[in-house]
């Protein structure tokens, strides 16, 4: 069953095409990665998911139901969660309250504050952030800013969860955890759509890849498939084969 | 002794000290002179704009410079019905206008970011002046008006019942989710939207219980104006005294606003007063130095050197 399905998807910047005529459909329960070189537009297409930008034409639809037109906020409620290519966290909040945020509003649920609270905690450690707690958010090292995007991400209660680069700029041990992490989020039945750069991690991890190329998708299929596709090698792999090591 | 203990320990000297302000203010009149009342009318007026003021845009971020409008609204209602209602009633009318003017102005202006928002609220008390000004001579043949007169402990008593009010609703908010909400907003406000925060509803909400409290006090200032036009009403002082006393005070603790409030209305008194012709000079001179040098506010730099005084005393023993 699609849990997410878009149909035509476009958006432009200007003149340009950001993305362009996208059609996608994710199922339940499955990773989905999305894949291309810088300025593909795939960060702009969960900004259209996430509806922090509007779509200029196409339908996106979440559970069967026509999400495009919608608030971030209901969004959000509804159960898609993301987190951002570049952190955004709420810096002088501690790092509980960050989360904390996300379980009185991504929620409808009526759960008593002592509830809330608690909750909070169990998600900074299935994360792994229970030692810095109280500590203010920009005191995190960038890894662990990530993980509390991831964190306050579920804390909202997500079945959709947009992971954007949460691999960018960690070093290799602090990859693995990260590839560990999503492991562990697919597990608990959440469906991910995930951006990474991280070649490695997207061929583990997910089940299905998406291609984007100038705004327009030019592949899609198993990591096996994409690995060996020739357009994709000719645009994609090839540019990053030496960029990566 | 665990935290919780020490910290409800500490909050019950915090509320016998609240409490015990309270008892002392409210018979004030009772045991002195009619300056202190008339000064400290002057202070709540300040304290309650300055409050108001850093309810919504200390936490948001979102710099407002409509308090002359909704100070000004309060006043003439108060002028237009003051005569006609209990004066309750006025009180409570000249709030709900700001209220429901807040509503419109913020539903139209809060995707505004940083200094066009500032601009536009600023825009707004010229525009409601200038209109005023125009309809009054058009149309009524006047300029100003008489607001009914009240003596100075009722005046004094009204505010001291708005700025409890106030106070409670300020704490209220600051410990429930919608102060989280609030911060999270002036922190990083897309993060917010993408976390569940209908932030253009919470910021809407705000602006305009933060307005309700700017028109009742200016409904209650009108008494003691005896004598308004559009230019009084709407003076842009209202706007810019609260944003200078919450800078002085400090935004981060709810006492910083009202110690600053209190310190520079007491100031500009005196100096009115003793120094009629520099009095702007040396007020300026003061808000200068205090936002050099002091970037939390008088509160934050004595928390800063007690804090300092702690460590030392540790090291001491
Ligand atoms: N807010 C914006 N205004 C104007 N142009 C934009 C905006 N956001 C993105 N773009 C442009 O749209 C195109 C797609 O950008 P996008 O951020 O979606 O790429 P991306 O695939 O996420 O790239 P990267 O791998 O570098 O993150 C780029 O050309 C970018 O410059
Ligand atoms: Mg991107």
């Amino acid at each position: 069953m699609s849990i997410l399905e878009g149909k035509g998807v476009t958006k432009y910047f200007g003149g340009l095409a950001a993305v362009s005529n996208v059609d996608f459909s994710v199922e339940k329960g499955e990773a989905f990665g999305l894949i291309g070189p810088n300025g593909a537009g795939k960060t702009t297409l969960f900004n259209l998911i996430s509806a922090a930008y509007p779509v200029k034409s196409g339908i996106i639809r979440f559970k069967d139901k026509d999400i495009t037109g919608l608030k971030p906020y209901k969004i959000c409620r509804m159960g898609v969660a993301r987190t951002f290519q570049i952190v955004k966290i709420f810096p002088d909040l501690p790092v509980f309250s960050n989360v904390l945020l996300g379980l009185h509003f991504g929620h409808s649920s009526g759960m008593s504050s002592a509830e809330k609270a608690s909750l909070a905690l169990e998600y900074l450690d299935f994360v792994g952030l229970t030692q810095v707690k109280m500590a203010p958010a920009k005191d995190l090292t960038l890894a662990n800013q990530k993980r509390l995007e991831v964190a306050r991400a579920l804390a909202t209660g997500p079945e959709l969860l947009l992971l954007d680069e949460i691999m960018a700029g960690l070093n290799p041990t602090e990859v693995s955890q990260a590839m560990e992490l999503v492991n562990r989020i697919r597990e608990k039945g959440i469906t991910i759509i995930m951006i990474e750069h991280v070649m490695k991690a997207i061929m583990n991890i997910c089940q299905r890849i998406m291609v984007l190329h100038h705004g327009e998708k030019i592949a899609e299929g198993s990591p096996r498939e994409i690995a060996n596709s020739e357009k994709v090698i000719k645009v994609y792999l090839g540019e990053k084969a030496h960029a990566t090591c | 002794m665990d935290i919780t203990t020490l910290k409800s320990k500490k909050s019950l000297i915090w509320w016998t000290v609240i409490f015990t302000i309270f008892i002392l203010l409210i018979f004030l009149p009772f045991y002195t002179q009619g300056y202190a009342v008339v000064l400290l009318i002057s202070i709540l007026v300040y304290v309650i704009l300055t409050l108001s003021w850093v309810m919504f845009s200390g936490s948001t971020g979102y710099m407002s410079l409509a308090p002359a409008a909704f100070f000004g609204v309060g006043i003439y209602t108060s002028a237009l019905i003051g005569k006609v209602f209990p004066f309750p009633i006025t009180v409570l009318v000249g709030g709900m206008a700001s209220f429901i003017l807040a509503i419109l102005v913020g539903a139209l202006t809060l995707r505004l970011k940083g200094i066009y928002f500032a601009i536009f609220t600023f825009g707004l008390v010229m525009l409601i002046a200038y209109s005023l000004l125009f309809f009054e001579i058009q149309v009524t043949g006047t300029r100003g008006r008489f607001v009914i007169v009240m003596d100075y402990n009722t005046i004094y008593f009204y505010m001291l019942g708005i700025f409890m009010l106030l106070l409670l609703t300020t704490y209220l908010i600051k410990n429930s989710k919608y102060g989280l909400a609030l911060r999270s907003i002036g922190q990083e406000e897309d993060a917010a939207a993408h976390t569940g925060v209908n932030v253009v509803g919470v910021k809407v909400m705000t602006f305009a219980i933060s307005a309700f409290f700017m028109g009742a006090v200016g409904s209650v200032m009108a008494t003691k104006l005896t004598y308004i036009d559009p230019f009084i009403a709407f003076s842009t002082t209202y706007s810019f005294m609260p944003v200078a006393m919450a800078i002085f005070g400090g935004t981060g603790s709810l006492y910083g606003p009202i110690i600053g409030a209190a310190i520079l209305t007491y100031l500009e008194e005196i100096l009115i007063t003793k120094f009629a012709e520099v009095y702007m000079l040396i007020f300026g001179a003061i808000l200068v130095a205090a936002i050099l040098y002091l970037p939390d506010g008088l509160v934050g730099f004595i928390q800063k050197i007690w804090r300092r005084l702690m460590e030392r005393n540790h090291v001491d023993t």
